[in-house]
């Protein structure tokens, strides 16, 4: 084996057992357990609040990662809704890093902020066949905020009302009427209202 | 058709939802058998509901970010390294020769070299965020390709799923002077990179442990590969043996 003045690290060998930190190993599949089945979860709300693949991945990394270190802080309440809750915190952050880094003046901006919805929905918007994975997702990201993130929460991942209110800082008879408003403009994509406008 | 009733639509949500008591669904559903515009709403209400719920429209994480979030989360719960040049670690080594002498299949290299100090780095860099794939496909016929005008080789890439080691993509990466390929793998939940450069090494493989990672090196037409992996030896060594005859 090498003798000093070569490879400082030492011989190649393992690490003894009980070198770990004794938390950690128990730390990483507790969380695997609770968490691992809500991973998808986690993605899926990135991947429709930031509507962007890479940016989700990135978002639902940090999510994670940041629910993993607060793992224990966890007493007896329901997990999605409190990862889905760190996830929307993650998205974000990711958007004011993101807008901090737009170059160009307020017209820029406004044309990046939401476009707020007059109740006029596009009529030339086509009609969404029951089915079309894609078109439906596009829909969904169509609806913009605060209304798509409502939706998503409810009728995707299956919150109850006082968990998206929970999830979303927001008062139970406001999320409500975000819901209704996401669904009435989906019924409308859907060919589905009652009463067209 | 007639308009629903104003005081009575969020009413009709929280319905469909099951968000009422006994008493106040049976109140909305009393109401509704009488009110033409409130019916259709709840109607309305039910098929976006329906549309929703039929079709698949929910995303699954990618297979990349199941990757990393399996190396951050081996990262935090790795042991502290050893401490360096200590007395303890110099006695081992007489101890580790013997062992490896023992092991018909394993052969230890000196450990002066720093190549697989190196790899471990990067192996280790290439966890973190972002900075897992530059190509992220299972696709071979993209990953391979991708490659050209990038390094002046071809490395040879292929899916190993079926034998447990999915391709997650590819990257490019630079150490001890070589640029380097990195196709990255999956073998369950841990990252295998596989390094390849132009270079002449031995023909069988050869295998390694250093600071908990497994590293398997072996070399052939022209090019020189380095696996380096997490997971145990046997089945990095089983996953060189897949590549290889997938790559012939």
């Amino acid at each position: 084996m090498g003798g000093p003045g070569s490879d400082p690290r030492g011989p190649v060998h393992e690490s003894p057992p009980g070198a770990a930190t004794p938390s950690r190993p128990f730390a990483a599949s507790r969380f695997r357990d609770l968490v691992g089945p809500h991973i998808d979860a986690a993605y899926s709300l990135a991947r429709f609040l930031a509507r962007d693949a890479v940016a989700a991945e990135d978002i639902a990394q940090d999510a994670l990662m940041k629910a993993f270190r607060a793992v224990d802080t966890l007493r007896g309440e329901a997990v999605r809704p409190w990862l889905l809750a760190i996830v929307r915190n993650a998205y974000f952050d990711w958007r004011r890093r993101e807008d901090g880094r737009i170059v160009g003046g307020p017209a820029a901006e406004a044309a990046l902020a939401e476009a707020p919805d007059t109740g006029q929905e596009s009529a030339e918007a086509a009609l969404i066949r029951r089915g079309d994975v894609e078109a439906l997702r596009a829909a969904i990201a169509d609806i913009p905020e605060p209304f798509r993130e409502a939706l998503v929460l409810r009728d995707l991942e299956e919150l109850s009302y006082r968990e998206v209110a929970e999830a979303t800082g927001a008062p139970m008879g406001t999320v409500m009427s975000r819901l209704a408003r996401a669904r009435r403009m989906l019924a409308e994509r859907l060919g589905v209202a009652e009463v067209r406008v | 058709m007639t308009e629903p009733c104003p005081d009575k639509e969020l009413l009709l949500h929280a319905l469909a939802d099951g968000e009422l008591d006994a008493k106040s669904a049976l109140e909305v559903e009393a109401h509704v058998a009488g009110c033409q515009g409130c019916a259709a709403k709840l109607a309305e209400i039910r098929e976006v509901k329906a549309a929703l719920a039929e079709t698949p429209v929910r995303y699954a994480a990618p297979a990349s970010l199941h990757a990393r979030l399996d190396a951050a989360l081996a990262d935090e719960a790795r042991p502290a390294r050893q401490r360096r040049g200590g007395v303890e670690t110099w006695a081992l080594g007489g101890s580790i020769t013997a062992l490896a002498a023992g092991l018909a299949l394993f052969a230890l290299v000196p450990s002066g070299a720093s190549l697989e100090s190196q790899l471990v780095d990067a192996q280790t860099r290439s966890l973190q965020a972002q900075h897992l794939v530059d190509v992220a496909t299972s696709d071979r016929h993209t990953v391979k390709p991708w490659f050209n005008g990038k390094v002046d080789f071809a490395p040879p890439v292929a899916d190993l799923a079926a034998q447990g080691f999915p391709l997650v993509g590819g990257r490019l990466d630079h150490l001890a002077g070589h640029d380097a390929a990195a196709i990255v793998f999956r073998r369950r939940a841990h990252v295998i990179n596989l390094f390849v450069w132009k270079g002449e090494g031995p023909a069988a493989p050869v295998l390694e442990r250093r600071e908990g990672y497994s590293l398997v090196h072996w070399s052939r037409g022209g090019l020189d590969f380095w696996a380096v992996s997490d997971i145990d030896p046997p089945d990095l060594m089983a996953f060189q043996k897949a590549y290889a005859a997938a790559t012939t």
